[in-house]
């Protein structure tokens, strides 16, 4: 690719790329710290994510702040146009995956004033495993600008719910069991529900990679397992 | 499981729904003497659509432009080769009158050029030569209904018979629009109309060419990019003399096909 013949377009566009993958490095490590709070019922920690929340919030405002300049100020075309718009919705999904993290947090908070529930735990620990790596996995493919990365995580995305399913009919069993388990394990549920909803916006931003790189939309026809038909 | 992803075929994108052709280019050659400066270019433009042609200066878009109403045929040394066919009409047939070829296909200027006559005289010049109107009524009917068409007669119906150089630079190129729409030309043609005007004066002829192409075939040679991108349903990319890339005007501001393209309509040309 060559490179624009007015270097400071060049440059507002780079430094747009360079400042969400900062946010999806930050917002990485959000999503990795919930996972061990809740894991190893560390407050300490849950409590850190929910106070550093915050930053991507502001992230997410400094990243659209840019883009609409860029805009505005710039007409960006064809490939510009798709980077730039990729990069807001990009911090978009970004931010609502650090919200959720951030509600990881706070549930374990609640959590951790039961009683453990320990081979629970170990679902959550690999479910969780399992989703950070496809966020991660996305976000290389964003900034290296891979395609068949993207691809990868888009067509993956039936796993995380299979473990979401097997979740759900783990924590059923526990509350009949024992309903003194009911308050941990609804949140618990939402825990898990969480996680499975940060894995469908690594999917998400899976798609605008490739609209990004290819200028193509995605028809979303991913095989889906549904807790509703278990 | 399935790895590859079920890829949409954007309707608005991809597909070609325009209306009928009604200027077509057939393999076009052009030659100043012995230098070539148009390669083997075939285009369709569209009835009641504008058709943008865009690409950096001496690529051949406005050589391009001339050949469709034989502009070209003023310029000594100038030889033109392939098919132009307006309505299916070769326009370089040795029978076809290039006057009357003219008042088919209307032309206006990167400069305004109105004749050193009345705002009147100069929108009824046109009709009164090619005998349009049987009476004076009707050459006046005609005047005011192109004015109007040009949405000028608001701002010159009570002045018509003053000089039509005394205009500002947008009214006047309102006023050579309305000219050339006296003859009831089907093709419009436009060589970068509004790079002399202010942006309201620009928005309102983009404005009048939203209107105008409900009509007929306009043609618009431009170097700005949004303004191609604005205007037009249908945008060809030139590149030194050839024609690079045609298509949906939407396709090729989003997602163009050619580098080329991609690094001229994004600012990148090395």
């Amino acid at each position: 690719m060559n490179e624009h013949i007015v270097k400071s377009f060049e440059d507002e566009l780079n430094s747009l790329t360079a400042e969400c993958a900062r946010m999806g490095g930050l917002t990485e490590a959000q999503v990795g710290d919930a996972v061990t709070a809740v894991v190893k019922r560390n407050q300490d920690l849950a409590a850190s994510v929910v106070g550093r929340d915050d930053k991507l919030d502001e992230a997410e405002r400094d990243i659209e702040r840019r883009a609409i300049k860029l805009i505005a100020l710039r007409q960006p075309m064809a490939n510009d146009l798709r980077r730039t718009m990729a990069a807001m919705k990009v911090a978009n999904n970004l931010e609502r995956v650090g919200d959720l993290a951030k509600n990881i947090a706070k549930r374990t908070l609640v959590i951790i004033e039961s009683e453990p529930l320990t081979p629970l735990t170990r679902s959550i620990d690999r479910m969780g495993k399992l989703v950070l790596t496809r966020l991660t996995s996305v976000l290389d493919a964003y900034t290296r600008s891979d395609l068949d990365r993207a691809l990868a995580v888009w067509s993956q995305d039936d796993e995380v719910d299979e473990h979401y399913n097997s979740l759900f009919r783990e924590l059923l069993t526990y509350m009949m069991g024992d309903p003194r388990t009911i308050t941990a394990c609804a949140h618990m549920l939402f825990v898990a529900k969480n996680l499975e909803r940060i894995g469908d916006h690594a999917t998400n931003i899976a798609e605008i990679v490739h609209y990004e790189i290819t200028g193509e939309e995605m028809v979303s026809a991913r095989p889906k397992t549904d807790a509703l038909q278990v | 499981m399935n790895i590859s992803p079920q890829i949409t075929i954007d309707r608005e994108l991809g597909a070609d729904d325009d209306g009928p052709v009604k200027l077509s280019a057939k393999g076009v050659n052009v030659f100043y003497g012995e230098k070539q400066a148009l390669f083997d270019v075939s285009l369709d433009m569209s009835e009641k659509a504008v058709t943008a042609l865009i690409g950096p200066s001496g690529c051949g878009k406005s050589t391009f432009l001339r050949c469709i109403n034989r502009m070209n045929d003023t310029i000594a040394g100038c030889k033109v080769q392939g098919r132009i066919e307006l309505d299916g009409e070769d326009v370089n047939d040795k029978s076809l009158d290039p006057v009357l070829l003219r008042a088919r296909v209307g032309m206006v200027f990167q400069k305004p050029n109105p004749f050193p006559k009345s705002i009147f005289e100069n929108v009824a010049y046109g009709p009164r030569i090619h005998g349009v109107a049987k009476d004076k009524a009707e050459l006046e009917h005609i005047v005011e209904k192109s004015l109007k068409r040009a949405s000028l007669w608001n701002e010159v119906s009570d002045r018509l018979h003053q000089p039509g150089t005394g205009l500002s630079g947008g009214q006047q190129q309102r006023l050579v629009i309305a000219r050339a729409i006296a003859v009831n030309p089907e093709v419009i043609l436009m060589d970068e109309p509004c790079s002399a005007l202010d942006p309201i004066a620009t928005a309102k002829i983009e404005e009048l060419m939203d209107e105008l192409r409900q009509e007929y075939c306009i043609v618009i040679v431009t170097h700005s990019m949004a303004q191609a991108a604005r205007v037009s349903q249908k945008t060809a990319f030139f590149h030194m003399g050839k024609l690079v890339e045609s298509g949906p005007t939407q396709a090729i501001f989003t997602n163009p096909r050619e580098s080329r393209t991609q690094d001229y309509i994004t600012g990148r040309f090395g």
